[in-house]
């Protein structure tokens, strides 16, 4: 039928169309064709601009992220006691004396109030303080393994804090770094765990059915019903005093990937009650491979795509619970930095007023959540390449 | 219909059975149990020397050395025939006590922010889906993104601080002073209205960003039905074309998604409560999480998930009522 179709197909383009513009057209068909499918997804992705955005401003964020202890100028715990609750300084071009090529901020003069005898930073218009590039600073291990004291960037005398300092005169934009680090980190394990403990489930639902199935079913419609925050606290509550920051990292990441799966699972399940029935799975029963490998070697990859988006699109509700369940005391505890610890901050009106700054790294949960959301929409359209489109 | 709705009571009572196996699972979870706490609390820094035995003691006051299985049969079984959910040891009173009124003012809460939810929702939705690809269409894409990226927590903080620094006022807590403690009167009622404004918006805005994309995707897709094209052929008005076909099943997505909608809003609701001062149960779970008072965080949870599994079975026969098209056996 396929050879009949592509054969009629070649004599009626030889026989309407001149000879150069067939070969264009054919070729660019043959192109299309032959591609494999995730190049058909990938063309198909591209052409979603906001998606590749989302993916450019995720990028940016893991490197930020990874990169942190490079790009942020000073340690999570530095204080500078020079320059507490400081607003956040923006590196100028110029100002009334003059333009310069290098960036630079104005100095800082510290005073004592008459009254209240408490320090106050006042920006000096007079001096400049320029802006230096890789400088070194404070040591530290990237990756946990190469020693370091290069930061990208740093004054000349002095300290530079974009995001401005939090009520320890610690820098919030290297703080940022670190949490964006941390709060992504904990996403991507979580939804590891709920990807494996999905595939699992799910795919022994949908590949058995009937009794198994409809137990999983039953489980899963309970872990839904209950609601999913209060849920996160209970077993976060549940974490020992005295454990670490690592344990609790950890803990954490296992009971999103615990919770998160009936979602997943359910997707998967009726991927492979759709699949099921298809001949090439009863061509591999029927050569004898046992249900381990018709799930794992025949039937997950029939639908990679989709469970890629539903992966991505499960990111954003673990960043959201991370920061929630931090941002009231029960998740990550300070010294660790995680978005939620950095709002806690900010949780009191009184903080807000006084520094709205504190909510900076606010912006970059909307930011990555908004990131991850474009992108997962693109993917969606693109993990069908073969469904109807103007190709 | 009658063995429909029997079904699903039948249901109802099976999800809540397993819901208070898992709640009580969670009540045993943090290390240490009730005994361990009461005497930590009671004694800690009066002088006296607790020793092991009198922890026991109070483990058998309690009935806790009993084995697990008898401990959840008792608490259970109190809730179920005297609606008695133990005791709070931090507040050092009955449990029942430290819900009371919060039970109220959630209900409230939820109730405001559901109806707004729908009155929001709905009616835009069908704007936009009639007006599709207008500036008014785009608009609401971009605001349903924010309203699912922005988490109601910064979006009720900005809120406090846009009210305390614009409007000079505060909107955290439910009552103003001078009715705090004033007995119920319509003068209160109506500043408790004004106080649920804020939750509302706040808990609603999500909730809405999804409804919207729902209602309209479903409008769409009714709008293109030759029923539509049937009734303007027969010269009915626009708007009654519109209220009878599309706008009739458009909504019947919102109905089946109430229980979806609590679960949301309850998910959300301890956070926002916590940020915005609310004396209400979620603000009273967080608190009972961190002070371990367990029997209150047990109560409270297995609570908000009652309301959602009974939402659930709410929408599901109003569905069946709504949709003449739904099997009732299907079950």
């Amino acid at each position: 039928m396929d050879k009949t179709t592509t054969l009629n197909n070649d004599v009626n383009l030889s026989a309407e169309e001149p000879e150069i513009d067939q070969n264009n057209k054919s070729h660019e068909d043959i192109k299309y064709y032959t591609a494999s499918q995730w190049q058909l997804v990938w063309w198909r992705f591209r052409r979603h601009k906001l998606a590749m955005v989302g993916a450019g401003v995720l990028l940016i964020m893991v490197i930020f992220g990874a990169f942190a202890d490079f790009i942020g100028p000073y340690s999570i715990t530095t204080r500078d006691r020079s320059y507490i609750m400081g607003p956040p300084q923006m590196p100028l071009l110029s100002d009334q004396k003059g333009f310069s090529l290098r960036p630079f901020v104005h100095g800082i003069k510290t005073s004592r109030d008459p009254v209240t005898l408490r320090k106050i930073a006042t920006v000096d218009p007079e001096t400049r303080r320029y802006m230096q590039f890789f400088v070194t600073g404070s040591s530290y291990k990237l990756f946990g393994i190469f020693d370091m004291e290069t930061h990208l960037f740093g004054l000349e005398q002095g300290r530079l804090h974009l995001f401005g300092t939090d009520e320890l005169g610690r820098d919030i934009f290297s703080r940022t770094l670190h949490a964006t680090g941390t709060s992504l980190s904990i996403g991507i394990l979580g939804v590891l765990v709920a990807f494996v403990l999905a595939l699992i489930i799910g795919g022994v639902a949908g590949y058995f059915g009937g009794k198994i199935d409809y137990l999983i079913q039953r489980i899963t419609e309970i872990v839904r019903v209950i609601p999913v925050i209060p849920l996160y606290m209970g077993l976060a509550a549940a974490f020992p005093k005295e454990w670490s920051n690592m344990q609790v990292y950890f803990a954490m990441t296992l009971i999103f990937g615990l919770i998160g799966w009936p979602t997943l699972a359910r997707r998967t399940r009726s991927h492979l009650l759709g699949q099921r029935g298809e001949d090439y799975v009863m061509a591999a029963e029927l050569s004898g491979a046992s249900a381990a490998r018709i799930i794992g070697k025949h039937l997950l990859p029939s639908f990679t795509s989709y469970i890629i988006v539903d992966l991505v699109i499960s990111f954003p509700y673990m960043i959201l619970s991370e920061t929630a369940l931090s941002f009231i005391g029960l998740g990550l505890r300070p010294p660790s930095v995680s978005w939620g610890i950095l709002l806690q901050d900010a949780q009191n009106i009184r903080a807000i007023e006084q520094a709205p700054w504190l909510f900076l790294p606010a912006a970059f949960v909307v930011i990555a959540v908004l990131a991850f959301t474009l992108l997962g929409d693109g993917l969606r359209d693109a993990a069908d390449p073969y469904s109807v489109s103007n190709h | 219909m009658l063995r429909f709705i029997l079904q699903r009571f039948f249901g109802l009572m099976v999800t809540m059975f397993f819901v208070s196996i898992m709640v009580f699972v969670i009540m045993e979870l943090p290390p240490g149990d009730y005994a361990d706490r009461y005497a930590f609390r009671k004694y800690s820094g009066t002088g006296v020397n607790v020793t092991q035995g009198d922890i026991e003691n109070i483990r058998r006051d309690f009935g806790l050395h009993k084995p697990a299985w008898q401990r959840y049969g008792d608490w259970i079984g109190g809730i179920i025939t005297k609606f008695d959910f133990g005791e709070s040891f931090a507040f050092e009173t009955s449990v029942n006590n430290v819900i009371g009124k919060r039970l109220w003012l959630t209900l409230a809460i939820l109730f405001c922010t559901l109806v707004l939810t729908y009155l929001l929702a709905i009616p835009i939705a069908i704007y936009a889906a009639i007006r599709r690809h207008s500036i008014a269409d785009y608009a609401l894409t971009v605001f349903s993104y924010l309203g699912l990226a922005l988490p109601n927590f910064l979006l009720a903080l900005l809120l406090l601080y846009v009210s305390v620094t614009i409007f000079d006022s505060s909107v955290g807590g439910l009552f103003s002073p001078q009715y705090e403690k004033a007995a119920w009167s319509l003068a209160k009622l109506l500043d408790l209205l004004k106080h649920l404004v804020v939750p509302a918006i706040v808990l609603a805005w999500s909730a809405t960003a999804l409804q919207i994309q729902t209602v309209r995707a479903t409008m769409l897709d009714e709008l293109n039905k030759l029923s539509v094209t049937a009734a303007r052929a027969r010269g009915i008005p626009e708007w009654k074309v519109l209220l009878k076909y599309p706008t009739r099943l458009a909504i019947n997505p919102v109905v089946s998604t109430i229980g979806f909608d609590v679960n949301r809003i309850f998910s959300e609701l301890p956070i926002v409560a916590l940020v915005l001062g609310l004396p209400e149960l979620g603000e009273l779970l967080i608190q009972s999480y961190l002070d371990l008072d367990m029997y209150v965080a047990g109560a409270i949870l297995l609570m908000l998930t009652f309301f959602i599994v009974v939402m659930n079975f709410i929408s599901d026969i109003a569905l069946a009522f709504l949709d003449p098209r739904i099997s009732l056996q299907e079950g």
